[in-house]
């Protein structure tokens, strides 16, 4: 080893007595840049890890059933905006939960980032964006697939893509702020646990895989499936990208999921700031 | 000086307070703390870098208050963990650039400043490499990179040579010499008393949360209790020992502490002979002994009735 003792000079004479503010703003976008940049390494992991699940589904429902005639051409256009749904939800949310969870819970390795001169709270804002960030592409990367997969879908349109963008956006965030929510609250040993005793019942009855008023036949269920903030994403996808099929109002979903979101933005933004900060 | 007492302390002090303890680490000041593992030196640092919110008291470094003014002290401090915490996502060149980015220094300032730190700690060749395949010292090393790459005025390093091999620790001595000459403070914990008497200005030692001393290394060793400590291990309980060896030629002072007896002498090892005669005496037997000379370690175990590791 060479470790010679000389030591740079100090970047400027003058930080000795007053260092320079930085924005938050120039800081928030380096630490997007960071993720990104992560995100972009693990590009192949991150869509294999999150949009695996979501395809599997779409191959047998929206595939092989459809041409083994046991569902027909209407299932297929219910089936594609859910599956959308189910991936950027599953993807906004484990791009934060798993980071979160792995790096309070054993490699302490967002400790670099806490050091940097912003309010902590600023620190799991950015987190969250970078989790809708990648919602968005798990969506953006399913919608061709899923298109493909099943050929044409009649009542398929892109015509309402403003519509489209902002529950994909909207959708994200909730769940983004999700994944920031349980990441740092629940225990890494329980972290199992929270896809079987979440995310899965979230999935399954999150009216992904079948629209809601498909319901009106089971009408308890109909209402007790409304707290669940999948249902408003899959809704909404509905009414934006299959508009001539049954759906949710899209202004209740938007004002459901503006809900959804804020209240999962504040408690997930509140338990970073509580595993930050001992 | 009183609790909180950032009065009359201007812009050039940077006070540190943990548990009613109270003190003051001068602009400029290479400050050591001193402790056994568990003394509270980590939530002194976890305090003062604002990762630990103190549930009581006031503590400010280069006058902001890490309480309320968070992002100021963010601003003119660098860290060095006691774990090594890289950010594995990252190569070794991107933890230094990303980090320097966090504090808004551009890639262009930081990249040649990076690479002249990672030359200087010995891990230049790594630049590209990931976090991971790099060995415990060179992560560590990578992490003391990392405080210094925006340059900040105040350093703060928990345990920094822990688990460093020899040369890698006196090459980062040099270092932390440098940055003190340049003028920077730097506070640093250790449990190696070697470390704190040869690179501090002053050292407080501190266990339990308390602050027991706080001086120059020099003043302090002067305080140490006189002569060499002779730690002897005993067979069973030394107390009743204590008075036997107490009128021995050469003895100074005597403790026990369960099986344990400690002998201050003035005549060095020489006393050892009449100790194990006092204490076969007394129907005892001697399981081990040591010998201490007169040092920061023999203040330590004076004050706390404890060794250091």
């Amino acid at each position: 080893m060479t470790a010679s003792a000389t030591v740079p000079k100090p970047l400027s004479p003058a930080t000795a007595t007053a260092p320079k503010a930085v924005s938050s703003a120039t800081v928030f976008v380096a630490l997007l840049r960071r993720d990104m940049r992560v995100a972009r390494k693990e590009i192949v992991f991150f869509l294999v890890r999150t949009t695996m699940q979501p395809l599997l589904f779409l191959i047998v429902f929206g595939f092989l059933l459809p041409k083994m005639n046991f569902l027909g051409k209407a299932y297929q256009t219910a089936l594609l905006p859910g599956i959308l749904a189910v991936s950027l939800s599953l993807s906004a949310i484990q791009s934060v939960a798993l980071p979160m969870v792995q790096d309070f819970g054993w490699t302490k390795e967002i400790e670099d980032r806490l050091l940097a001169p912003v309010p902590t709270r600023l620190i799991a804002a950015e987190k969250i964006v970078a989790g809708m960030i990648q919602g968005f592409i798990a969506a953006a990367f399913v919608l061709p697939i899923a298109r493909l997969v099943m050929g044409p879908i009649p009542a398929l349109t892109l015509s309402h893509i403003g519509e489209v963008t902002l529950i994909v956006l909207l959708g994200s965030l909730a769940f983004s702020s999700l994944g920031m929510w349980l990441g740092t609250a629940i225990a890494p040993q329980q972290i199992g646990l929270m896809f079987s005793v979440i995310i899965a019942p979230m999935l399954f009855f999150g009216c992904a895989y079948y629209p809601w008023r498909g319901l009106d036949v089971v009408p308890a269920m109909k209402y007790l499936v409304l707290v669940n903030p999948m249902v408003y994403v899959a809704e909404g996808m509905r009414g934006a990208l299959t508009p001539a099929v049954p759906h949710m109002p899209l202004p209740i979903v938007v004002a459901a999921l503006l809900i959804v979101a804020s209240a999962f933005w504040t408690l997930g933004i509140r338990s970073f700031y509580k595993r930050a900060i001992g | 000086m009183p609790p909180g007492g950032g009065n009359g302390m201007g812009q050039r002090g940077e006070i540190v307070a943990l548990q009613g303890l109270d003190l003051e680490v001068r602009d400029g000041e290479f400050f050591g703390l001193l402790g056994p593992n568990g003394a509270g030196k980590t939530t002194t640092i976890g305090i003062l870098t604002t990762r630990v919110k103190p549930t009581s008291g006031t503590a400010l470094v280069g006058g902001a208050d890490v309480n309320r003014q968070a992002v100021e002290v963010r601003r003119r401090i660098g860290v060095v963990p006691q774990r090594a915490n890289p950010d594995r996502g990252l190569n070794v060149i991107e933890n230094l650039l990303f980090h320097a980015a966090y504090f808004g220094i551009p890639s262009s300032a930081s990249l040649p400043r990076a690479m002249e730190l990672l030359e200087q700690l010995g891990i230049a060749e790594r630049a590209n490499s990931k976090v991971d395949e790099l060995s415990g010292g060179q992560q560590q090393r990578l992490m003391i990179a990392r405080a210094l790459i925006h340059d900040p005025h105040v350093i703060f390093l928990d345990e920094p040579t822990v688990g460093l091999d020899p040369q890698t620790r006196l090459s980062l001595w040099e270092i932390l010499r440098k940055l003190h000459a340049e003028g920077r403070t730097i506070v640093m914990t250790t449990h190696y008393m070697e470390e704190a008497d040869k690179l501090c200005d002053r050292i407080a030692i501190v266990d339990r949360g308390q602050l027991l001393e706080l001086d120059t290394p020099e003043a302090l060793k002067q305080r140490a209790p006189g002569g060499t400590l002779v730690e002897v291990t005993l067979s069973s309980d030394a107390a009743p020992v204590v008075e036997h060896v107490k009128p021995l030629e050469g003895v100074l002072r005597v403790e026990a502490a369960g099986p344990l007896l400690r002998v201050y002498s003035d005549r060095g090892g020489r006393v050892i002979s009449s100790v194990i005669q006092a204490a076969e005496e007394t129907g005892v037997n001697v399981a081990n002994i040591s010998l201490t000379e007169p040092s920061l370690e023999t203040l330590f175990v004076a004050r706390t009735g404890r060794k250091l590791d």
